[in-house]
């Protein structure tokens, strides 16, 4: 844990990058270098952190910083430790470098799972960031893996045979522990000094890492700009979004929530489930809550809490 | 001292690969190339090599660690055929935009449907566009040198493109031949350590792989072909110092009694070897025939290839693929255009063979020439497009 | 690099490489915004909250308080929905 005091002044993450105003994933950018700890190789999947801040010939990256393609983030990333380790071996190179996959929820629940279950069975030493904002955002708001029940996208409109997407969640905390490695985590910016001290956690982990991270997003998510970090607090006081971490096979409650509020806090701010709110399609709201219930029953269980 | 030693085609490119000193060998399976990585492997874990070696989950990852390791300055290599080089497809592009001088193995195997593999050139054929260097080998000598040369190529400062060494599948990556390998050393002396332009320096962040939108991306493409432009001045340049070396003859491309022919044989590949026993044969029986066989398929020669058949009266051009609804085979379509670029005529007869690894014998190769004498007699080329070898 | 003459290809870093880090500072963005934020310094306690929220960056650390960087301020008023005094206001550019 730090102080916000504590934390590098210097912005590794330059301003002047063409996110949205109010842009989860620009924060989670801007918090994940604050958290490195010497020379460090980010490598992006195409995206909207990726598309946004690199318009030739502008770049927000004061790293170094690498982008290939879409689904391949880990393998990149497994590709250039390889190179690293190699160089080192052959007496070139005797620094520690830490290297950050940075992908969306698309270039990882889809695209991405195959390159990022390779290099977690792997165990390549990197850390894997997910920036969730629930959908494939820089291609226009479709549908993805990450998309929660009853969201409307562009793919799974609120139609009025079927209200949003129809198919639940995947859990990619659950995903990757099973690959056995030593660090999984979800996270929220809302909390940054729990964000922070993940990340750096994750750096450290002698292998491969997964920190899962919601990113609000006001246009996709239809919210005003101002409420990101509101409705990053709102996701995990409603228990929609749990905060815990897995280290060593041990699991851990990050976040209690003794008092939750109802999921109705969190999805009545987002217009991408105001139709939720139609009267034909009350029993939605309730098969989330109870989802949300049972998950939440789940996790406490593996926490060895009550 | 060279020493001759007893490799199958995919062997002697594992074994040139052992000796070039690669930093990182990225790649996933697949026949007919699984040789080349099951004896590396072998090679990692005997502690015969300095590298590691990425056993990754599928093609599109291996060309993905290949791109990123390259991209921080080391040494890579892969190799694949056929659905692997398919499923790698978009990589391909980035490989080469990129400009990574990444060298790979490729044993040419047909593409699906139906699923067949054996050897044809469909796979690379397939991808030729993407902006990689291309060379086809004759034989595993050939391919134990071409590897070795194809990364002095891939890795000058004027390049910095990736390239592809092209082997039949089966017919040469797993036929067992002699061949005249260099000393450790010599091949240390010939490649020395690869320098870089830019690379991922976390100590120098640069960003690589930004968006590119309309008003830059045809610059950087325009670059690309640059480098393609400077290729066959640098293939002769490292093909000079590889004689020096080896004592060994290469070029863009090696004709065979050309010079005074009548007709000739323009192909890739292992049938270059069958297509010189007949021509030899045929000149004997007084016939005036000729071949030649292309090394460097990409950049297309123009220059040299016109220069080599421009006096012919008939030339049969045989494609180990098919381009489906096109007027010539790839093979074909590139030769007619560099004739018509130097403003040359000539009677060419295109012929598809060798789908899916038929076998091309003495006699197919044979009846191909007595075709090519028959044009240049007569004037007329019948059909402009055959398939030789299918059953009607 | 100077943006107000594009380069041609012969002059261009080789394979679309971005050479100088944070070049993205060369490109104002504080015209996107419609709202302004503006810190009460009386009521700013220097908890740097809206610094560490911020997502251009665009809050600045000062010594004993904090300043908005108007240059790259998109105004999304994430600082002022944060800021835990109120301190900071929208106001309609």
């Amino acid at each position: 844990m730090v102080k916000l005091q504590e934390l590098p002044t210097e912005e590794m993450f330059a301003p002047g990058h063409r996110m949205c105003a109010g842009c989860g994933a620009a924060i989670i950018c801007r918090m994940t270098l604050k958290a490195i700890r010497g020379p460090t190789i980010v490598v992006s999947a195409t995206g909207c952190a990726e598309v946004a801040t690199t318009i030739y010939p502008y770049t927000s990256w004061r790293t170094s910083w690498v982008h290939i393609a879409f689904e391949n983030a880990a393998a990149v990333a497994a590709g250039i430790e390889a190179a690293y380790k190699a160089i080192a071996r052959k007496g070139a190179w005797d620094k520690q470098v830490d290297i950050i996959a940075l992908a969306g929820d698309g270039g990882t629940f889809d695209i991405g799972i195959q390159a990022l279950s390779g290099a977690l069975e792997r165990g390549h030493d990197f850390l894997y960031i997910c920036y969730d904002n629930e959908a494939y955002m820089n291609t226009g708001i479709q549908r993805s893996g990450a998309t929660p029940h009853g969201a409307a996208t562009t793919t799974s409109p609120a139609g009025t045979k079927i209200p949003g997407k129809p198919e639940w969640k995947k859990d990619l905390a659950a995903i990757c522990i099973a690959h056995g490695i030593e660090y999984v985590a979800t996270a929220s910016p809302a909390y940054w000094n729990d964000y922070i001290t993940k990340v750096r956690k994750g750096i450290e982990v002698n292998g491969p890492a997964v920190i899962h991270v919601l990113s609000p997003c006001p246009l996709g998510w239809r919210h005003n700009s101002e409420d990101s970090i509101k409705l990053a607090r709102l996701a995990v006081q409603t228990r929609y979004f749990p905060i815990y971490e897995i280290e060593k096979g041990k699991y851990k409650l990050n976040i209690r929530v003794y008092k939750p509020l109802p999921v109705e806090e969190f999805i009545k701010a987002q217009g991408r489930f105001s139709h939720l709110f139609k009267p034909e399609f009350a029993k939605e709201v309730e098969a989330i809550q109870h989802r949300i219930d049972e998950n939440w029953s789940r996790i406490l269980q593996l926490c060895g809490e009550s | 001292m060279a020493k001759i030693v007893g490799l199958a085609g995919d062997e002697a490119v594992a074994y040139a690969v052992k000796q070039c000193n690669v930093d990182v060998v990225a790649a996933y399976p697949i026949t007919p190339q699984t040789i080349i990585v099951e004896l590396f492997s072998r090679y990692v874990h005997d502690g015969e090599v300095n590298s590691e070696y990425i056993c990754v989950e599928s093609e599109h990852s291996a060309m993905s660690a290949c791109v990123g390791s390259s991209l921080t300055g080391a040494r890579v290599f892969t190799a694949t055929a056929s659905q692997g080089l398919a499923l790698m497809h978009e990589m391909l592009y980035i490989a080469s935009g990129l400009r990574c001088p990444i060298v790979m193995a490729v044993a040419n195997r047909t593409l699906s449907a139906p699923i067949n593999i054996h050897g044809d050139h469909s796979d690379m054929m397939g991808s030729r566009d993407c902006g990689w260097i291309q060379i086809y080998v004759e034989n595993a000598q050939e391919a134990y040198d071409w590897t070795i040369q194809a990364f002095k190529i891939a890795e000058d400062m004027d390049i910095l493109l990736p390239v592809s060494v092209n082997l039949d599948g089966f017919i040469l990556s797993h036929s067992l031949e002699g061949v005249k390998t260099l000393e450790d050393e010599e091949v240390m002396r010939f490649l020395p350590p690869r320098k870089s332009v830019y690379s991922i320096d976390p100590e120098k962040p640069i960003t690589v792989g930004a968006l590119c939108l309309t008003d830059y991306y045809f610059e950087f493409k325009r670059q690309q072909e640059e480098a393609m432009r400077n290729v066959s001045r640098i293939v002769k340049k490292v093909n000079e110092e590889y004689e020096a070396l080896t004592g060994e003859e290469y070029g863009i491309l090696e004709t065979f009694e050309i010079e005074d022919a009548d007709v000739g044989i323009l192909c890739l590949g292992s049938t270059a070897g069958t297509a010189r026993q007949v021509a030899r044969k045929l000149r004997e029986q007084g016939k005036k025939v000729g071949v030649v066989k292309l090394w460097l398929y990409r950049p297309f020669p123009t220059e040299e290839i016109v220069a080599a058949i421009e006096n012919l009266k008939a030339l049969v051009v045989l494609d180990r693929a098919c381009s489906f609804g096109a007027p010539y085979g790839a093979l074909c379509s590139d030769t007619v255009s560099a004739l018509h670029q130097f403003d040359k005529k000539l009677n060419i007869s295109n012929m598809v063979y060798g789908l899916g690894g038929r076998d091309i014998t003495p006699s197919n190769v044979e009846s191909m020439f007595n075709e090519a004498l028959e044009i240049a007699k007569t004037g007329v080329v019948k059909e402009p497009i055959k398939f030789v070898g299918v059953r009607e | 690099m100077s943006v107000k003459r594009k380069l041609g290809w012969k002059s261009l870093p080789i394979g679309g490489v971005i050479p100088e880090a944070g070049s993205s500072v060369k490109y104002k963005t504080g015209d996107w915004r419609a709202f302004r934020p503006t810190i009460n310094l009386e009521k700013c306690v220097n908890c740097l909250i809206c610094w560490i929220y911020c997502p251009e960056p665009a809050i600045v650390k000062k010594e004993k308080w904090v300043e908005v960087n108007y240059d790259y301020c998109k105004g999304c008023g994430i600082c002022a929905s944060e800021c835990p005094t109120k301190a900071i206001t929208m106001v309609e550019e």
